[in-house]
């Protein structure tokens, strides 16, 4: 018992205390800067056809955040010599406030800027905030994700980000659901359980889309394995674009639209 | 009749041996050694070419038979060397020819409606089914527990469900950012895999820091997944002090990933031709500290929990594979090593660095139970570190190397296999070209392809409630085995 209590001394306290203002690691690609007038790389470099040059947008429904768009150098943007700031079309900043109610604003183009997206891109509505602002409890369906969002998803819940404080969870049965959290491109083996959960989960109830897979298919896009009726069929609240979702953007996503 | 080649190593397809399939049959058994692939390609004329690629650690061994149109079955070998049992099913799944008197049939990834599971029946018994979707944030499939009362006869285990076609689209459209979506928990091991293979059809010479960095990373994503799953064994026993220092842990060595190449568990950095994030001495000495309070953090909890008279009660003896089963069923990489079967990859098939920097197997007492798999992660932390920091050391001898070189055309003709062994085994990949250059067929295995047999095993007379500690203690991949 002793040795327990040492550890739990040694650890102290390892929660994220604003959780809205932490602080990230200059590294993370996010929230991506275009500027026009520079040398722009070829649209083939892009794995999902996120990055489009005329005119120049980067989707980050489609995007994996690979970076590899923001590399330009004599050996056709695959090296290693990073030309960022003046020289660079795209710059990945560190911004991770990514989640958007609205798919189309999740398209970035040479006007767009950090704050101004903050501010903009999630709709607050009064009834969501009254019915689930409180509480939230999401049951998360894993359609063909690749393990990446859902690891992260379930970092949302660790020591350190610790979600459930803000009343957010996840629970095992749609049931005791008030919405679903997609992740993955949606295999056809997916598809018939994925509507099931769904129907599962009792009114009113939320959509959240988490990652370029759920999105828009991401990097399985041209798969003929996959089946996204489902996406077509019922009404999509929260797109949370990245490749794997880090935890940040998720609570950060869902805490603004239930708005805490 | 077998051509010998090598990790990493690219052959023609014209040197690899064509026989019947009656007399690569015999070969096979006459060989007795473990599949490490068995695939089938699409060879024209409603003709089908099986490759098999034995393990003849440190070399491998590669033949090939060809069905004619007409031949749509043949003498299965499972029943000779039971860890083919896997592999005949997926080519049955995939090309239609029948391995005859295989004794257990079943869809591996497709048609999952059409099986009939087995049933026991009896006054007493019951059947539990979960799944496709689980209770916990996890990917989908399909268990049928067969119990009486609360012990568990046998487990069924049906998957697919996580099915994307990614063989097919890494011959439309490969790239290193799909092989680090094939299986998002193993993207160092996947995207070096795939660069590898890439990297041998172009002749591409990657320079020894490259290497050397790539080296560091998937010993760091090891580390970061093993004291993940030391937190999840914890939870899963309801020790919740573990499951949140372990988890505490892990984030310190995924930030440093992040640091490095920003993305938490490694994305972007491998690529084809070498890496696209150099690692500072700033970076490095960082990272030397933080892995120190890692390490010290993983000793303290795992000495804590292992003198805990409840925690071993719960972890010894419970989700027991013997080591003539594991054998037999042909479980590779840490589930194997668990259970008494050597078999790693880094040692089975050296590259250069294993004697410049003085890296040797350690031995490992197995028991084959969960207790055996939570101590054997343990070890492998601490063996990854330590390979870690002289990777790091021997890093600043080649400051001036550069991080990437350009490649020309792929290899006309060509047959290349690429072994890495991740944190769960040995990840295999097997690239050919057309006359053209053309990528004609992409064969990916996962550990958990054999593996998953291995968990049906563990979970027999145990209580239903153990289920998710032996789940856990194997941590399988389900996007791997289904792809």
């Amino acid at each position: 018992m002793f040795d327990t209590l040492k550890s739990r001394i040694f650890q102290g306290n390892q929660f994220i205390k604003d959780i809205k203002n932490a602080p990230m690691r200059d590294q993370f690609r996010g929230f991506p800067i275009l500027k026009e007038g520079v040398e722009v790389c070829d649209e083939s470099v892009c794995p999902t056809g996120a990055l489009k040059t005329n005119p120049l947008t980067i989707d980050m429904g489609k995007c994996t955040f690979c970076g590899a768009c923001q590399k330009i150098s004599p050996l056709q943007g695959r090296g290693c010599h990073e030309v960022t700031g003046e020289g660079s079309a795209v710059t990945f900043t560190n911004g991770y406030k990514l989640a958007s109610t609205d798919r189309d604003k999740l398209i970035v183009t040479p006007q767009s800027n950090y704050e101004d997206y903050v501010k903009s891109a999630v709709e607050v509505k009064k009834e969501i905030v009254k019915m689930f602002g409180h509480s939230l409890k999401l049951r998360q369906v894993s359609a063909a994700g690749c393990n990446g969002c859902e690891m992260e998803l379930n970092a949302c819940s660790n020591v350190n980000f610790d979600m459930g404080r803000f009343g957010i969870d996840f629970v095992a049965s749609p049931r005791h659901a008030d919405g679903i959290v997609i992740t993955g491109p949606i295999s056809k083996h997916m598809a018939y359980a994925l509507e099931d959960c769904y129907k599962s989960v009792p009114n009113p109830k939320l959509v959240i889309l988490c990652g370029a897979c759920a999105i828009s298919g991401g990097v399985f896009q041209n798969s003929t394995e996959l089946n996204r009726e489902f996406l077509d069929k019922y009404p999509i609240d929260l797109y949370i674009p990245g490749c794997p979702v880090h935890p940040l953007t998720f609570i950060n996503g869902v805490l603004s639209y239930i708005s805490k | 009749m077998f051509i010998k080649t090598k990790n990493n190593t690219k052959i023609n397809l014209s040197d690899i041996p064509v026989l019947k399939i009656g007399e690569l049959r015999e070969e096979i058994i006459k060989e007795n050694k473990r599949p490490v692939a068995f695939f089938g390609k699409d060879w024209g004329n409603g003709r089908v070419r099986l490759f098999v690629v034995l393990d003849n650690a440190p070399e491998l061994l590669v033949s090939s038979a060809l069905f004619e149109a007409d031949e749509k079955s043949y003498e299965c070998i499972t029943n000779a060397i039971p860890a083919f049992h896997i592999f005949e099913r997926e080519f049955y799944e995939q090309f239609g020819i029948k391995p005859l008197n295989h004794p257990w049939l079943k869809p591996v990834r497709l048609n999952q409606d059409e099986y009939e599971f087995f049933e026991m029946k009896g006054e007493e018994v019951h059947q539990v089914a979960v799944g496709p979707i689980h209770a916990g944030v996890i990917e989908p499939g399909h268990f049928r527990f067969m119990c009486n009362g609360e012990a568990v006869y046998h487990l069924e285990i049906m998957l697919g469900y996580q099915h994307r076609g990614v063989e097919d689209l890494m011959i439309k459209s490969p790239s290193n950012q799909l092989a680090e979506s094939i299986c998002g928990d193993s993207v160092i091991a996947y995207n070096t895999a795939y660069s590898q293979v890439m990297e041998i059809l172009k002749d591409i010479k990657v320079s020894d820091k490259a290497q050397l960095i790539r080296k560091a990373c998937l010993e760091m994503e090891r580390a970061a997944i093993h004291i993940g799953d030391l937190g999840a064994i914890a939870g899963d026993i309801a020790y919740l002090m573990g499951a949140s220092v372990f988890g505490a842990t892990r984030t310190l060595v995924i930030n440093t990933m992040l640091e490095f190449c920003g993305s938490r568990f490694g994305r972007g950095m491998v690529t084809v031709g070498g890496v696209d994030y150099d690692i500072s001495e700033e970076m490095i000495s960082k990272a030397l500290k933080t892995f120190e309070k890692v390490e010290k953090d993983v000793d303290r909890m795992t000495q804590t929990m292992l003198k805990n008279s409840t925690v071993m009660s719960r972890l010894e003896k419970t989700g027991t594979v013997s080591q003539e089963r594991a054998q037999e069923a042909g479980l590779v990489g840490m589930a194997a090593r668990a259970c008494g079967v050597d078999l790693d990859s880094r040692f089975d098939f050296p590259d250069k660095w294993n004697e410049e920097l003085d890296i040797h197997k350690k031995p490992f007492h197995a028991s084959g139970d969960v207790n055996s798999r939570f101590k054997l992660r343990y070890k492998e932390i601490k063996q990854s570190f330590s390979i870690i920091r002289k990777v790091f050391e021997k890093l600043s001898q080649y400051k001036n190397e550069p991080l990437f070189v350009q490649g020309g055309e792929n290899a006309k003709d060509a047959f290349v296999i690429s072994i890495v062994e991740g944190w769960r085994g040995e990840i295999v990949h097997i690239a050919m070209t057309d006359a053209a250059g053309n990528i004609s067929r992409y064969k990916i295995k996962d550990p958990s392809f054999n593996n998953w047999y291995g968990l049906a095993l563990a979970v027999r007379n145990n209580g239903v409630s153990d289920f998710p500690l032996c789940n856990k203690s194997h941590n399988l991949s389900y996007c791997g085995n289904d792809l």
